[in-house]
């Protein structure tokens, strides 16, 4: 979903610039909570996967594709504000050296990807955990309902913008029904992704999946409980 | 599994993914650019200005052999990444040890 420069107009563009600007600058801060010793060599690998994921463009059909996002892996991995900064640095990384996505549209993709990505994402992730049984096996099915309206939600907030400055002289609804058609259909893509990932992870180190946090405590006293 | 093993085997599974797996990708216009074409402002869109960079569209500029060339600059865009965020989020953690207990020296399942 990477915005190349001219779709959106200076100012819509300067606006999202000031979004993201805003929200990385407060995730700086805020991730402090989410990071110590353990965690925040994650950051980093988390970061490096969504990047080498992101170059998978899988096939949706009549001659389109789509590819992860990343958003909801990375919150549930690493934690929200930390989400926020890894899918920023590889928009960064991809629009600075790979020529993906534009440098005036940077602001959008960060907006679009590493903010309404990660918070549809996570909130999503925490509202589904919420319901689900307070175990481990609820983390993976609960950020793949997170990472498959993360995708649609993201390209309804591109519609939006495009509404507000769009370079081109296209009706809306015609781009909202199209976009979020097919970002559905890449939601999927993005579900089955999060879903292997996280829960990968989880089998193998749950004590470093941010979103599992307080299930390992309860784990814990359980075993003892059983034991005594 | 042990941190640094752990780790090294999330390193490996990016950069085989961005390195080799890469070249399999779907070479079909994403969603968003799909719809530009069909919707009519895929015409809008202007070259980046980063678009003669070594790495421009995951191609190692010098690099003939397409498979090379672009896992070349899958590798190069993993470590990038793994730098700038690993390195951004080991500034702003927190100093103090964590209060959960370190699973170090669990050796669980692999990946």
């Amino acid at each position: 979903m990477h915005v190349p420069d001219g779709f959106l107009d200076a100012p819509t563009s300067v606006a999202t610039g000031v979004v993201a600007a805003g929200v990385v600058g407060l995730a700086l801060t805020k991730a402090r909570n989410e990071l110590d010793d353990r965690t925040a060599p994650m950051a980093g690998l988390v970061a490096a996967f969504v990047f080498a994921a992101q170059m998978i463009n899988f096939p949706v059909g009549a001659g389109t594709s789509g590819h992860l996002l990343g958003g909801a892996l990375a919150a549930v991995l690493v934690g929200p504000w930390t989400g926020v900064l890894c899918i920023s640095v590889v928009l960064l990384v991809q629009g600075l050296f790979m020529a993906d996505g534009g440098i005036t549209a940077l602001g959008t993709n960060i907006t679009l990807m590493g903010v309404v990505g990660v918070a549809t994402g996570w909130l999503v992730f925490a509202g589904v955990r919420a319901v689900l049984p307070k175990k481990l096996g609820s983390i993976a099915p609960a950020a793949a309902v997170g990472a498959l309206l993360s995708v649609p939600v993201a390209a309804t907030v591109f519609t939006l913008l495009f509404a507000i400055g769009g370079q081109a002289p296209v009706e809306t609804g015609k781009v909202f029904t199209a976009m979020v058609g097919w970002h559905l259909l890449i939601g999927v893509g993005e579900a089955v992704v999060t879903f292997l990932v996280v829960g990968s992870v989880v089998a193998a180190r749950p004590d470093l999946v941010h979103g599992a946090r307080g299930l390992l405590a309860g784990r814990e006293l359980e075993i003892r409980k059983v034991a005594a | 599994m042990r941190n640094r093993r752990f780790f090294a085997a999330f390193l490996l599974v990016a950069l085989l993914v961005a390195g080799v797996a890469s070249y399999y990708a779907s070479s079909h216009p994403d969603g968003l650019e799909y719809v530009a074409g069909k919707t009519g402002f895929l015409d809008s869109a202007e070259d980046s200005p980063t678009a003669d960079s070594p790495l421009a569209d995951y191609q190692t500029s010098g690099v003939d052999n397409e498979r090379l060339s672009g896992g070349l600059a899958g590798v190069v865009g993993v470590l990038l990444v793994l730098g700038i965020a690993g390195g951004l989020a080991w500034g702003v953690r927190r100093r103090t040890p964590a209060e959960e207990t370190v699973a170090d020296d669990k050796d669980e399942a692999t990946v």
